[in-house]
């Protein structure tokens, strides 16, 4: 598999978009579409990003006949990481190795929006070493919410003990999840009552040279 | 139309989060209604379930495409069986023809079934204008009437009420001893309406569903209050908004066994009353009229926009209330008008106004959780995001209301975010700029290792009042991917 990294790419325009601003997030969109167009597969580390290139370019487009199919094309293609490894390349068991507890944190949009559900913890299931714990309240949103967590820092805040307390009460010494928001929230949030607990992307888990300087 | 303060969201929910006996209350509807909901459909099976909403929802999208035939059908029919339909445009032309029946029946005193259409009307000011006195008769809506509030959930209106407050709102106004006993005040209000219900000479009550076919007024409740209403006093009259229509009696069938399941996590409820007309000369009881006043009061708008008529599906079950993680934080009252939670964020600012309510449709994570529990599949987040459309960039100036600021900004990002030299200069500035603060004693930002404990800068301290902000790393994955990684590519 060749693996490239698109160096013009920047942002799929996602906050413009849930802030309402969808003529600029068309701007961006459309760079999306041009950067990726010869792209076989696209594949994005966090499942709100994910799901707005495969999701909701299809609602910013639909009264544009032509761009509405080049941002079909591109929803065909897009993968979350997770979604990928598993349903694209079917690999279930990376070979990874990690020691520690570690406990999941589902994003809204990878999990709503993109319905992966069950990928991420698959993985996490085959890495050795790693003991998978159950996250109570695990589908229930963690409060970051893009600009909304600036907007309305009280509910978000509000949102995020809850989580950080369950995350607490699981014991886990890592918690994994697939979404740049809400590892910046969770973490933030972890951070500022000086935990212990790790925040960790998947793919930093999977990646064995992550996990033995972890 | 009730008292709208959605202007005060922000400033209200950040006073509501803080009430300890909210958040004891608000637990309730997770754990409680939440769970209920979901043990009864894991009784039906989640794919049984799936039909049902799809089927639903399929019922919906037809009575609203064609709402002018079965709102023409169901006059018909309502006519008759000898009742008598009233439209109305909006609060006040309800209120007047409702004022209208009052005067020329020489009305004095009311009672009412639960009804959220009243709610919108302010119908309870309005009747007392007229020398009328209303009694709310749902148990819920009798504590919120004599505590003079406003309802607090779409089905537990009193749900942010302890049992002693109740106690103690009884003791002061009925004048009867303090009891906390659930089943005692129970009895207590029973006791005080029942002899309302005797002396009422009209009966109001709200529909869950008017079925054309027959002219057939459903209301759904556990409480028997609604089948008093609608069948002692000599006048009964339902008003509700013109979305609850629905073909045949048929179609009724899938909402029975979706709105309790979804509301409650019951089976049925423990009365489905429906009412086709008035007393027949046979019968040896009910109302001598009937009639039924068709509320369009900002609905007809909202089925004109092909964004927002999906929200007049909505069967008020509430189920989208109990998931959703910003109304479980803040409670109903914050909302600031009528109809609370996910589906009040996009009624509210349809019926109100777009400016007037602003801030409910950006008040949202829009983390999908009511779109799932939706019974007839109502996609709530996509909606918010096109109520947030109109805000940013609606040309009716009535409805734009987004402020120089995040227009700036939005400005400001799109032209960065154009250009990937423009992303890196501004990391690098960014960089620079942390570097330096770091640097100063006093300044800023505060740093505990590699994360940002206190950023005195306008948006950033909002976002470090309770939560760390990570640093601007060294080095990008643009970076690294052109230092190393893509070199690592090429010796492979």
């Amino acid at each position: 598999m060749d693996v490239s990294f698109q160096e013009d790419q920047t942002c799929c325009g996602q906050p413009l978009y849930n802030a309402g601003y969808s003529k600029k997030a068309r701007t961006l969109a459309r760079r999306v579409l041009d950067t990726f167009k010869d792209s076989e597969y696209v594949v994005v580390p966090s499942g709100s990003c994910a799901a707005m290139m495969r999701v909701f370019y299809l609602d910013l487009f639909r009264d544009d006949p032509k761009m509405l199919k080049q941002a079909e094309l591109l929803s065909s293609k897009v993968y979350e990481f997770s979604q990928f490894l598993t349903s694209v390349l079917g690999v279930e068991d990376t070979g990874s190795t990690y020691s520690g507890t570690a406990t999941y944190h589902p994003s809204c949009h990878l999990l709503r929006e993109m319905e992966v559900r069950d990928e991420p913890e698959t993985l996490l299931r085959s890495v050795s070493g790693l003991e998978l714990t159950d996250l109570p309240g695990a589908e229930t949103c963690c409060g970051f919410g893009g600009a909304f967590s600036i907007k309305f820092p009280h509910i978000s805040e509000g949102m995020l003990a809850d989580k950080v307390e369950n995350v607490v009460s699981t014991g886990a010494d890592t918690l994994v999840s697939c979404d740049m928001g809400c590892l910046m929230q969770i973490g933030g949030g972890l951070s500022r009552q000086d935990s212990d607990i790790k925040v960790r992307h998947l793919a930093q888990v999977l990646d064995q040279d992550q996990s033995s300087n972890s | 139309m009730a008292d709208i303060k959605t202007k005060d969201f922000s400033k209200a929910s950040a006073v509501s989060i803080l009430d300890p006996q909210l958040r004891r209350a608000l637990r309730q509807v997770g754990t409680g209604f939440d769970a209920a909901r979901r043990a009864a459909i894991d009784e039906v099976s989640p794919e049984i379930w799936d039909e049902w909403r799809e089927e639903a929802r399929r019922i919906k999208v037809h009575s609203l495409d064609h709402l002018d035939y079965y709102l023409d059908l169901l006059e018909q029919n309502v006519t008759k069986a000898g009742g008598h339909v009233h439209f109305a445009k909006d609060a006040a032309q309800a209120n007047d023809i409702m004022g209208e029946l009052v005067r020329t029946r020489n009305i004095k005193v009311a009672t009412k079934s639960k009804s959220m259409v009243s709610e919108e009307l302010s119908l309870n000011p309005a009747l007392e204008a007229q020398g009328v006195d209303v009694y709310e008769t749902d148990l819920g809506e009798y504590i919120i009437q004599l505590a003079e509030e406003t309802p607090f959930h779409l089905v537990a209106p009193a749900l942010h009420k302890t049992k002693e407050q109740v106690a103690q709102l009884f003791t002061d106004k009925l004048g009867i001893p303090y009891n906390d006993d659930i089943n005692a005040l129970a009895a207590a209000a029973r006791l005080a309406l029942r002899e309302k219900f005797i002396l009422a000479d009209l009966g109001i009550s709200g529909a869950n569903f008017l079925v054309a076919e027959t002219g057939t007024l459903v209301i759904i409740t556990n409480e028997g209050n609604g089948r008093l209403s609608t069948s002692a006093p000599r006048i009964h009259v339902g008003i509700t908004g013109m979305e609850k229509v629905i073909p045949s009696l048929q179609d009724l069938a899938v909402f029975l066994r979706l709105l309790p399941r979804s509301a409650t996590g019951q089976g049925i409820t423990s009365y489905v009353s429906m009412v086709t007309g008035p007393r027949r000369a046979d019968d040896e009881d009910g109302p001598e009229e009937f009639h039924l006043i068709i509320v369009d009061n900002g609905r007809s708008k909202m089925l004109a926009d092909p964004d927002l008529r999906e929200a007049l599906y909505c069967i008020r079950c509430g189920a989208c209330l109990n998931i959703c993680p910003v109304y479980q934080k803040v409670g109903g009252h914050a909302y600031g008008w009528v109809y609370p939670g996910p589906i009040g964020a996009i009624v509210t600012p349809s019926l109100v106004g777009l400016k007037e309510a602003q801030d409910l449709p950006q008040a949202s994570s829009l983390c999908g959780a009511c779109r799932e529990v939706c019974p007839v599949n109502i996609n709530i987040p996509r909606m918010l995001l096109h109520l947030r459309q109109k805000s940013a960039e609606s040309p009716d100036p009535s409805e734009r209301s987004a402020g120089l600021v995040p227009n700036l900004l939005a400005g400001s990002y799109t032209r960065v975010m154009r250009s990937p030299a423009l992303l890196s200069a501004s990391h690098k500035l960014g960089r620079w700029k942390q570097n330096v603060w770091a640097a100063m004693p006093f300044f800023p930002f505060s740093k505990k290792g590699g994360m940002i404990r206190k950023a005195s800068l306008p948006l950033l301290s909002r976002w470090t009042r309770m939560r760390d902000l990570p640093e601007l790393p060294k080095d990008t994955f643009r970076d690294i991917w052109k230092k190393e990684l893509s070199k690592d590519k090429e010796g492979h």
